[in-house]
């Protein structure tokens, strides 16, 4: 009777710890949208449970010595001090442990480093407070606009009630097609910056004067939200991303609108003149 | 602490001290030295925390309340400056002047002169700090890190932060070759380098790391105060510096110093577990290797806190690895304190309660660490309110529960008298309920994706902003708590037996009466 509680309830336990760290959770990452996110999300759950595992053994045998090895239950104290084998043994253990860790996370690291042949490239630039985004390679080659808070002042200084995506939404959003190798060049303007977008498993700091480079590619359409993640000034906390990830045909579609908006500007810039 | 002279007057040779304001100015005893050390940290303490109460206090709603953006920033960087420089490095350097001569038979410590000096350089680098607020543009805002071109923008608060830093690196560079000089000359005899108590062989260790990485802070801040004044392109891409080079040249010394403020704390803990547990230390030599190693590894690590920063394959994959193996001797040590716990006979005082909760925050912290080192997981993590939760694991829940720890301790034979048990208890209790509440939903804050050092945030993060503020408001009233303990301990505290500790088996308990007298081991004594 006993026992088959205790299964029951460690089988409850678990389950209530396996679905605490389902996808779309507030107490996990958020769901992966690419190869790379996805690959982050289920190393960090396989380490959840080793880190548990461990901590069971480690502090079950402490807690049990706790409440057994007291002053106040007589309890009188051994005197050994060493041991020789078992710290072989416990050097040895956690280095099988950290090999088992990262293996899978040495191929990843390489995955996330190759840029090679993209379907399209687009340059992040950081600036003090917002991005610019230049596409240099693929379809929408030649777009090119700022992207800024479009929070209203009002709602930060809590004049107005806060929208859903409160401090996450921006006037222009980086548009990409679904299923494309996009690679993103990184640089900055005036300090450092950091271009996130957790969703997409992709963080790189801009840096000015030099250039870097990451990728993703994402899975499925959606809006998928991020904000700078190096300390920036005053309004770092006010420079979100926004990608908006598009079936092929609507991207075509957004392309050719952004092409003639430009063409327009153009011809009217001209004709000022 | 300070009650300790009452009686020791006209004890020992030349004992004719100036008094009042004046002893301690000139003071070069080392008792003087260290109280004056752990009064001036918990005092910068209650000024760290105080910043962290208004970060909390803004963070506690979404939308901006108290601290404009820019004010926010400078709160956040002086804060984590404060906490590390003023509150808790002195501290342990505090510790290192009452217990090293105490624990290897030393009179004092060798240079007590410059220790004065060392000392007395602290309240000036403080008053640049902490006056900096009031300087047209404020206290400098880029992070306690401080990285350019960010720090290159700031006004005077920059400035006077980069003397405050030059000065506070004096200051540990002579403590250490202070502390390092005692170990190895002043022995008493008969006790070998592997015979040392564990917290003298970890300040050891931890002065040789200081020795190493000081002087490569006071060198890059001096680069970037040139950068800023002088027309010098170290940082600037402009004139062919690279502003990453900043980050690779202070996170060499960043990450040592992560370990100078944790290795003391080893100390502590490896002195309070076996007193408490009334059995010797288990696998002491191990522990020795196991510190020397962690001080060793944690001077190639450093690229793991710039893993987005953008840097070869090669270079991830080895520092991830590099990092990865501290896991193993601070397994090691965590093993050899559960070892040393078990079959003992175990007794609950204040002192082994925050050993125990150190050590089981720490391997959180530690869990969280081994997470971060892994470069895919913490591509998401680095910057984000999860690397502030894992710091505060290590720093909060480790350095200071340690430092707790080891002022329960030492306070008998410091002062001559016992604290509250019952309100020392609750001080852990307290401390440990509030600070889990405060720093444990920030792991989820940061996988959920919220980054650090932004006054505002989306709603989604609003529930545990809000618990974590409330923790951090209990938390910060906590320690008023032991303020009032040491300050009733050392004015009316019951007077404390000689041998408060029945397991203690260090030559402070062992040889000397308690409280300490001013001037102690005149004559070395005899270790078998």
């Amino acid at each position: 009777m006993r026992s088959k509680s205790v299964v029951t309830w460690a089988g409850v336990f678990a389950l209530a710890l396996y679905s605490s760290m389902a996808v779309g959770s507030k107490y996990n990452l958020p769901e992966p949208q690419s190869v790379i996110a996805k690959d982050i999300y289920d190393q960090h759950i396989v380490l959840l449970w080793i880190c548990l595992v461990i901590f069971i053994g480690v502090f079950g045998v402490m807690f049990y010595s706790v409440l057994k090895h007291r002053k106040s239950l007589g309890y009188k104290a051994a005197n050994f001090h060493h041991s020789t084998a078992v710290e072989i043994v416990w050097t040895i253990i956690p280095c099988l442990i950290l090999v088992v860790m990262a293996w899978p996370a040495t191929k990843t690291v390489i995955a996330m480093k190759d840029t090679s042949s993209p379907d399209m490239t687009i340059k992040a630039t950081g600036y003090q407070w917002m991005w610019e985004y230049d596409y240099l390679q693929g379809e929408g080659e030649g777009i090119s606009f700022f992207s800024k808070l479009s929070t209203p002042r009002a709602q930060i200084e809590n004049k107005e009630p806060k929208g859903e995506n409160y401090l996450l939404e921006v006037d222009n959003r980086v548009v990409v097609p679904v299923g494309k190798k996009v690679r993103v060049i990184l640089t900055a303007n005036d300090v450092l910056h950091a271009w996130w977008v957790p969703a997409l498993g992709i963080k790189q700091d801009a840096i000015p004067g030099f250039i870097r480079d990451t990728w993703f590619t994402a899975d499925k359409p959606g809006i998928y939200r991020g904000q700078c993640a190096e300390l920036c000034g005053k309004d770092h906390g006010y420079m979100p991303i926004v990608v908006e990830v598009m079936e092929a045909d609507e991207y075509t579609k957004w392309v050719t609108a952004q092409m003639n908006a430009s063409a327009v500007k153009t011809s009217m810039h001209v004709e000022n003149k | 602490m300070a009650a300790v002279h009452g009686d020791a007057h006209g004890h020992g040779h030349d004992d004719h001290h100036p008094s009042g304001i004046m002893r301690w100015i000139t003071t070069t005893n080392h008792k003087d030295i260290g109280t004056m050390y752990l009064w001036f940290s918990f005092a910068m303490f209650l000024v760290g925390g105080t910043l962290a109460m208004g970060i909390r206090a803004e963070l506690f709603q979404p939308g901006i309340q108290i601290l404009e953006p820019e004010l926010f920033n400078q709160f956040t960087t002086l804060h984590g400056l404060i906490m590390v420089f003023g509150a808790i490095m002195p501290a342990f350097v505090g510790f290192a002047n009452w217990q090293v001569p105490l624990m290897i038979g030393a009179p004092d410590m060798a240079f007590a002169r410059m220790n004065n000096w060392s000392f007395w350089l602290l309240p000036v680098a403080a008053t640049l700090l902490v006056g900096s607020f009031f300087v047209p543009g404020g206290a400098a805002a880029g992070g306690w890190t401080f990285y350019p071109p960010l720090s290159t923008q700031g006004g005077l608060g920059v400035d006077l932060m980069i003397f405050s830093v030059h000065i506070l690196g004096a200051s540990s560079i002579m403590g250490s070759i202070n502390i390092i000089t005692t170990i190895l000359n002043m022995r008493a005899p008969g006790m070998t380098l592997m015979k040392m108590p564990m917290f003298v062989w970890t300040w050891l260790i931890t002065a040789y790391l200081l020795v190493l990485v000081m002087p490569v802070l006071a060198g890059v801040v001096t680069m970037l105060l040139t950068d800023r004044h002088f027309g010098t392109s170290f940082f600037n891409a402009a004139g062919g510096g690279d502003p990453v080079m900043f980050q690779h040249i202070f996170w060499f010394f960043g990450h040592p110093e992560v370990y100078i403020m944790i290795l003391p704390s080893f100390g502590i803990v490896s002195e309070v577990i076996p007193t408490f547990s009334r059995k010797p230390l288990f696998g002491y030599s191990s522990m020795v290797y196991a510190t020397a190693s962690i001080a060793i590894l944690s001077c190639v690590v450093w690229a793991h806190h710039m893993f987005t920063a953008g840097m070869p394959t090669v270079g991830q994959l080895f520092f991830m690895y590099a990092t990865m193996l501290i896991a193993v001797p601070t397994g090691v040590k965590v093993f050899n304190w559960t070892a040393t716990m078990w079959r003992g006979s175990m007794s609950f005082e204040t002192p082994m309660l925050f050993s125990i909760g150190f050590i089981f925050l720490f391997v959180i912290g530690g869990f969280s660490g081994v997470i971060c080192a892994i470069v895919p997981i913490d591509i998401q993590v680095q910057d984000t309110y999860y690397v502030i939760a894992h710091f505060h694991y290590v720093l909060v829940s480790g350095s200071l529960f340690a430092l707790f720890a080891g002022a329960y301790y030492w306070i008998p034979k410091w002062t001559g008298r016992m604290y509250n048990e019952t309100l020392g208890k609750w001080h852990f209790w307290l401390s440990m309920f509030f600070f889990n509440l405060t720093f444990f939903v920030q792991h989820f804050l940061g996988l959920a994706g919220m980054p650090r050092r932004i006054p505002d945030y989306n709603l989604q993060f609003a529930d545990f902003n809000m618990i974590s503020s409330i923790g951090a408001f209990g938390f910060g009233l906590t320690q008023l708590l032991f303020l009032y303990i040491m300050i009733s301990t050392i004015r009316s505290g019951e007077k404390a037996p000689e041998k408060p500790w029945d397991g203690a088996t260090t030559l402070e308990w062992t040889h000397l009466p308690t409280p300490a007298p001013y001037h102690s081991f005149e004559k070395p004594p005899i270790v078998k």
